[in-house]
């Protein structure tokens, strides 16, 4: 214990002699260590960045559409044959633990017409969760209310696509009282821009309504309480394909599909997209990091290079503290603790730096900054490892030396 | 009974092709408290003599007995070990670490002993106190006379309270005012401390201080005489 402390002592007492030589040769482990830091909090912030924009988009979310996607003979896609009820929709909110949120839609192409201007958009009768399951905020005027749902009023939210097609420039869409297939209705909201649909389609060409308004005044249907879409969010990313298992076991159940049958609708999920994101992140971070593990590397064999320059430099300081009764353990243990103390402060000043550049970086891209905590000690710790394993081989050969060779070093 | 007694010395450098006898057979007794000056001609196995009786060396043949152990059974850390407490060394070149203040030089083999953190900068400014450099502890090697990182040197060989001092040319790099004060010093330190000093010279004058005058020709002592002071 004494031995060791005093050894710290003597190690530290020779980097502070040496100052400069010292800094330069901590500064590859310093910019290893700090690049490995502000990769993984850079890569970590660009993550969870990259996640919610994807989540945005809707990445926990199911659609549930009518009709079975490998159906022998006529195959029918969205809209087809009319085999989903609200009540299906009710039983995957009551039933399905996975599942967050649930809404259902019935679409239909309709005509709109404001003054002199018409356009042909879709109609989108469905409840107030919509908002919520599509992460769909109006950015004028408001969402229609559960009373006016339950009371069937004439209520509509424009897309931004019909709001742009019936209203000029400088003209309010609130307030406005336009015509869907002949019924009067009165604009309250204007949705925010949601841009293409991952399949090419323009969502903001769409007028919002209570589901119960579009199935009584407009849209009529086949029968009441059937729907051409259920819309669902799991609770969390990850439980989405669990979500998706559950939805199809209710279903199956209350559509009396026989086991082994078909199913008659199909659920789709959007995660597509959001894992070929979250692969590119990860290949991108692990590309950076390996680059960051080579300057640590590099930072290493710097370590290396300088203690056996400076093993032959200090031949003589060896050769005196051999002379004064220094055994080769004290001589070994001195070197040691110089490569761990270069490491451990190279580690450190690197560590401060890689946050303070993660932060800088995710402060400026407006990302969040995360830099765990593991990372910072883990990689301090290997930043004392690479010094105690780059420092062995000089220190042994300094342990190494015969006293009267070393006293004789000019 | 002699405190440093060698027996049939030999020290043989055999690198394959040359094969070099430095020492060929020393028989010598040193008794505690003499002064012995070692002389000879450059090549004449003084040095390797004195690398031997310091245990930084260890000899091909023969027996070294210090103080009644046999040197050269011992293993590396024991040798270290009594380089530590039971010999002191003074270099020519002085072998002070260079950017390391006196204190820390004079510091140094307490450092490597048993002696508690707090008790070694108070014997080590004790030591310094001794060689006549009080006030000087912070100074650098570099900001010294040559007569005072000699002074410093012997601080340090004395720090420890060893038994023999071995001084290897202790006045070659020093003009003769400077010599006289290291002389006087070291006989100084053998009245007070009673310590055994080993002193290799080229110097008649430098060995006259001495008690005794050994001289070595081709790895042999070729005479063993006393001087005036060590007669009287």
């Amino acid at each position: 214990m004494k031995l060791l402390r005093m050894t710290i002592r003597a190690a530290l007492r020779a980097l502070r002699r040496h100052k400069l030589r010292s800094g330069l040769t901590m500064l590859g482990v310093v910019i290893g260590v700090a690049a490995v830091i502000a990769m993984v909090g850079i890569g970590r912030g660009a993550d969870v960045a990259i996640r919610r924009q994807i989540e945005s988009l809707g990445t926990n979310l199911l659609v549930v559409v009518p009709g079975a996607t490998t159906a022998s003979g006529v195959r029918s896609g969205w809209g087809g044959v009319s085999t989903l009820t609200r009540g299906d929709a009710e039983a995957i909110g009551r039933d399905a633990s996975a599942v967050a949120a649930v809404t259902y839609v019935k679409r239909q192409i309709v005509q709109v017409v404001y003054g002199e201007r018409n356009w042909s958009t879709a109609a989108q009768g469905t409840t107030t969760v919509f908002f919520e399951v599509r992460d769909w905020p109006v950015v004028e005027g408001r969402i229609f209310t559960t009373r006016e749902q339950d009371t069937a009023a004439r209520v509509a939210v424009l897309g931004r696509t019909v709001a742009e097609q019936l209203f000029g420039p400088g003209e309010d869409p609130l307030d406005a009282q336009i015509r869907v297939q002949g019924v009067t209705f009165q604009v309250i909201g204007v949705l925010d821009r949601k841009g293409q649909s991952s399949w090419g389609q323009d969502q903001d060409d769409v007028v919002v309504m209570p589901f119960s308004t579009a199935e009584r005044r407009v849209l009529g249907s086949a029968f009441l309480g059937s729907v051409d879409q259920i819309l669902a969010t799991s609770a969390s990313a990850g439980q989405l394909s669990e979500a998706q298992a559950q939805m199809t076991a209710i279903l199956r159940e209350r559509h009396r599909t026989q086991p082994g049958a078909e199913d008659d609708f199909t659920v789709r999920d959007l995660s597509d997209m959001a894992r070929a994101a979250q692969d590119a992140g990860r290949v991108m971070s692990l590309l950076l990091l390996s680059v960051a593990s080579i300057s640590l590397l590099v930072g290493g064999i710097g370590i290396m290079n300088i203690l056996l320059v400076s093993v032959t430099e200090r031949t003589r300081e060896i050769g005196i503290r051999m002379a004064v009764g220094a055994k080769r353990r004290h001589i070994l243990l001195q070197f040691l603790v110089e490569a761990t103390a270069l490491g451990a402060v190279g580690g450190l000043a690197g560590a401060a730096l890689g946050i303070a550049a993660a932060g800088l970086v995710s402060g400026i891209a407006g990302w969040p900054v995360s830099v765990p905590p593991v990372a910072v000690v883990g990689s301090i710790l290997f930043a004392c490892v690479v010094g105690v394993a780059f420092g062995f081989f000089p220190a042994q050969r300094a342990a190494g030396l015969d006293p009267i060779v070393a006293l004789r070093h000019e | 009974m002699a405190l440093l007694s060698v027996r049939d010395l030999w020290k043989v450098y055999d690198n394959g092709d040359v094969r070099v006898e430095a020492l060929r057979g020393v028989s010598l007794d040193i008794a505690r408290g003499e002064w012995v000056a070692v002389m000879g001609a450059s090549g004449s196995g003084k040095s390797t003599f004195m690398n031997v009786l310091g245990c930084l060396d260890r000899p091909t043949r023969g027996s070294y007995r210090l103080a009644g152990v046999e040197v050269s059974e011992l293993s590396s850390d024991e040798l270290a070990s009594l380089r530590n407490r039971t010999l002191g060394f003074v270099f020519q070149s002085f072998q002070l670490l260079p950017r390391t203040s006196a204190l820390e030089n004079v510091e140094l083999p307490l450092f490597y002993g048993d002696v508690p953190l707090a008790a070694q900068r108070v014997r080590a400014r004790e030591a310094l106190a001794t060689v006549g450099l009080a006030g000087r502890e912070d100074h650098l090697p570099s900001q010294l006379s040559g007569g005072q990182q000699q002074r410093v040197a012997v601080a340090r060989a004395i720090v420890n309270r060893p038994t023999v001092l071995l001084a290897d040319e202790p006045t070659g790099n020093l003009d003769t005012a400077t010599s006289s004060e290291i002389l006087a010093l070291f006989a100084r330190l053998r009245k007070e401390e009673g310590i055994t000093i080993v002193m290799v010279t080229h110097e008649s004058d430098v060995a006259a201080w001495a008690d005794r005058i050994v001289t070595f020709r081709d790895g042999v002592v070729i005479s063993d005489r006393r001087t005036e002071k060590g007669a009287a």
